[in-house]
């Protein structure tokens, strides 16, 4: 524990640095996929201040600010990370790298991983250098996620992996993949699967967009034809695979629930809501009501987000708390569109329109309630582990 | 900010009060006064004077446990749970909180009487039928020293048990709260036969004399002593409706465990589950809004409004979620007198209009976050 001194003096010291390296076109707070740095080898920064942004965080180890300072991150505490969240708010930064390197891998690795596999796999991540996007589902394993066919047959010093991929976000654009692949087919389902890393531009590796009802095509099909993957690019035990998996979801599911930014730290629905509903403000009275509502509700689960967090450090354990999360923030996100469309009115019906991304955005929150497990899974999960109900 | 985790004194405090009151304030303690016609278990409410909770916000020169606001819902919470019958809210939260706002002597004979269980107080805020303190019309008119009180209150929660009350009036230039024993002339208290089965009155003030002992705080400026003691008051309401509403989930949980239709427990429903698994999501997140309440009134009380408009907001749509789903889930047996789901259903929606409906809260989020 550090003492509130020590705390304030990071503070201090982090408010100087950001003052003076924080770039102003990366003090707007934006946060929509357009305005987002991915990195990646074949990244392309959208400006100077965003490649800057970028390389100085990273070299501070601020794009991944609790991990270890070994791994590219700056080893903060929980309460210094607080404190650099908020700081960071402040001043409405914008994240400076956002992958699922940093919110899914990563902490996989850094659970699982050998000291090896962590130094040589996170710095990149946190450098932004390396892009990675996630290979689990499957065209016949989508809540049944345990029923992937991808086989990876052992060759000795490799595995031959064949197979199809379903829902791989960014995969066109990603430079590796982990995935769920079945390297024991006779085991029962959640214990012949290994967790592999692959390589996308491997011979044998293709990807396909998915066009989405939002226009957008962040959801790829991946395929995978007798791609040979080295033994060594296995994370945990063969035919643990699932144990890794069920870690990372449970990352995943607290990223998609909202994370401490879109539900606590950013503004106000209702101020949202009566900036577009034009002159005169948030007159409709069902809307205001339905935006209070929806404002109660996200603070409280803002809220709860922190307890967690605190819980996690103080050791008394979130329990299955990230598929309440997911659910609770997915349905909510999808019920704060709904409003933002309604507040835009025939405005928001255009694509690029008067409200921009708008359209888009609410479409793509849709599929929040079911990527990373649908509402429906989340329920069952919190039903059985939770309530102790018959499964 | 301290952390949002419950302490481990808090951890333990919430276990001994669980114990308690299993013991001695069980939903049937609750419907036997009901049916023995009465509202009040004084011996019940002197012995937790005896363990410090009549004390939890007096200080301990007065002789209280001096606890602090998030220590009091705790002890709210687990009440909550069994529906407890005690004048806690109204007079070791409302009252004490209310009176730690003024350092005099009188005030600290006050407190001390409170710790001690002697003193139990009810809040005369209400007029219409949704509490509105802004729009308290009750005079106050002055004269020589004094002031003259005339009007009504309603829904004067322990209004009826309480031998003293704090009166909102209105006096030349604004609001004055006044602190006088229930029994002095000019005053007749009418026990309401309320849904709960709970403490509350009707009262009537006839030209009732008051002095400028009387007055707690400053004339005409009721609300730097009451806006405290209101929002300690919704907080720990907030938290007995979440243990209100822990209370009856669990209930239905251990129902939908046991209770068999069509050759299987009812609990292996998926439509059942899904609804079971809502609702603890929503009591979950209405905890942190508990905590949260409870940890900026004991490290930041000037600047606790949103915090505590926002548990009892989602307390209260919480409770009346739980309530309405254990009626449902218990089906025709939920219906009956004869088990307990009703008085939490009762309790839930009285809960709910106390101190500020949903719609009141709601409002003032919205206030704090700008629209």
């Amino acid at each position: 524990m550090q003492s509130e001194a020590e705390l304030e003096g990071f503070r201090n010291e982090l408010r100087d640095w950001l003052e003076q390296n924080c770039p102003d076109e990366m003090r707007d707070g934006q946060n929509i996929e357009t305005a987002i740095c991915w990195g990646g080898i074949n990244w392309k920064f959208t400006s100077e201040a965003q490649k800057q942004w970028l390389e100085r965080c990273a070299a501070k180890g601020y794009t991944v600010p609790t991990w270890p300072v070994e791994y590219g991150g700056a080893g903060l505490s929980r309460a210094q990370e607080k404190i650099f969240h908020q700081e960071m708010a402040r001043i409405n930064a914008r994240s400076p790298l956002e992958s699922f390197g940093i919110w899914m891998l990563g902490p996989a690795l850094l659970h699982f991983g050998s000291h090896e596999q962590k130094l040589h796999y996170l710095p990149p991540i946190a450098r932004g250098e390396v892009r990675w996007c996630q290979g689990y589902s499957e065209p016949g394993a989508g809540s049944d996620l345990a029923s992937v066919q991808t086989k990876g047959e052992d060759k000795g010093d490799h595995w031959l992996v064949n197979g199809q991929k379903i829902w791989t976000s960014y995969a066109d654009k990603a430079d590796w993949i982990f995935a769920l692949v079945r390297t024991d087919r006779e085991a029962p389902k959640h214990k012949g699967i290994s967790f592999l890393l692959i390589d996308m531009s491997d011979p044998g590796v293709e990807t396909r967009p998915i066009k989405l009802i939002s226009g957008a095509s962040v959801f790829c099909e991946t395929f995978f034809t007798d791609v040979k993957v080295p033994k060594h690019q296995i994370v945990g035990e063969e035919n643990r695979g699932w144990d890794v998996a069920k870690y990372l979801l449970t990352h995943e599911r607290e990223m998609i629930s909202g994370g401490g930014q879109g539900l606590q730290g950013g503004r106000a629905l209702g101020a949202v809501l009566a900036e577009s509903a034009g002159e005169g403000g948030l007159t409709d009275a069902t809307l205001r009501a339905d935006a209070m509502r929806c404002e109660v509700d996200a603070l409280a689960i803002g809220m709860t987000l922190e307890r967690y967090k605190d819980q996690a450090e103080a050791g008394t354990g979130a329990g299955d708390a990230s598929a309440m999360l997911k659910y609770m923030g997915t349905e909510l996100n999808k019920q704060r569109h709904e409003l933002l469309m309604a507040a835009g009115g025939s405005d928001a019906l255009e694509w690029d329109g008067p409200l921009g991304d708008r359209p888009a955005d609410w479409l793509r929150t849709k599929a929040n309630s079911i990527e990373g497990g649908t509402s429906e899974v989340m329920l069952s999960i919190v039903s059985r582990r939770v309530l102790g109900l018959p499964g | 900010m301290a952390k949002l985790v419950m302490t481990e004194d808090e951890t333990m405090l919430a276990d001994s009060a669980r114990g308690f009151l299993d013991d001695k304030a069980p939903v049937k303690a609750l419907r036997d006064l009901r049916d023995a016609g009465r509202t009040h278990d004084a011996d019940l409410w002197r012995e937790m004077a005896q363990m410090g909770w009549a004390g939890v916000l007096v200080p301990e020169a007065q002789g209280g446990s001096d606890m602090g606001h998030a220590a009091a819902n705790v002890l709210a919470a687990e009440m909550g749970k069994t529906l407890a019958v005690s004048p806690f809210l109204s007079t070791a939260v409302i009252a004490a909180t209310a009176l730690r706002q003024v350092s005099d002597a009188r005030a600290e004979k006050a407190l001390a009487a409170i710790a001690s269980g002697d003193a139990t107080y009810a809040l005369a805020i209400d007029e219409g039928n949704k509490f509105a303190p802004d729009n308290t019309a009750m005079q106050a008119r002055a004269e020589g020293n004094g002031f003259r009180l005339s009007g009504k209150k309603t829904f004067v929660v322990d209004g009826a048990l309480a031998n003293r009350l704090l009166v909102l009036a209105r006096t030349d230039a604004g609001l004055t709260l006044f602190d006088i024993p229930a029994d002095r002339d000019g005053i007749t208290r009418n026990r309401q036969n309320m849904i709960d089965a709970r403490d509350s009155a009707r009262i009537e003030f006839d030209d009732v004399q008051a002095t400028g002992d009387d007055v707690l705080g400053q004339v005409d400026d009721a609300m730097s002593v009451l806006r405290p003691a209101l929002e300690a008051g919704q907080a720990a309401l907030a938290a007995e409706m979440s243990g209100l509403a822990a209370g009856a989930f669990g209930m239905t949980v251990g129902y939908l465990k046991e209770r068999k239709q069509f050759g299987t427990t009812i609990g292996s429903f998926q439509a059942l589950q899904h609804r079971a698994a809502h609702l603890w999501c929503e009591i979950e997140v209405t905890a942190s809004a508990i905590l949260n309440a409870g940890r900026m009134l004991d490290e930041d009380p000037d600047n606790a409004a949103l915090a505590v408009s926002l548990a009892k907001a989602r307390a209260t749509s919480t409770a009346q979620l739980a309530v309405q789903e254990g009626v449902q889930m218990h089906g025709g047996i939920g219906m009956t007198d004869a088990f307990d789901m009703g008085f939490y259903m009762k309790r839930a929606r009285v809960g709910a209009e106390w101190l500020g409906d949903y719609g009141y809260h709601a409002e003032i989020v919205a206030r704090e976050r700008g629209f």
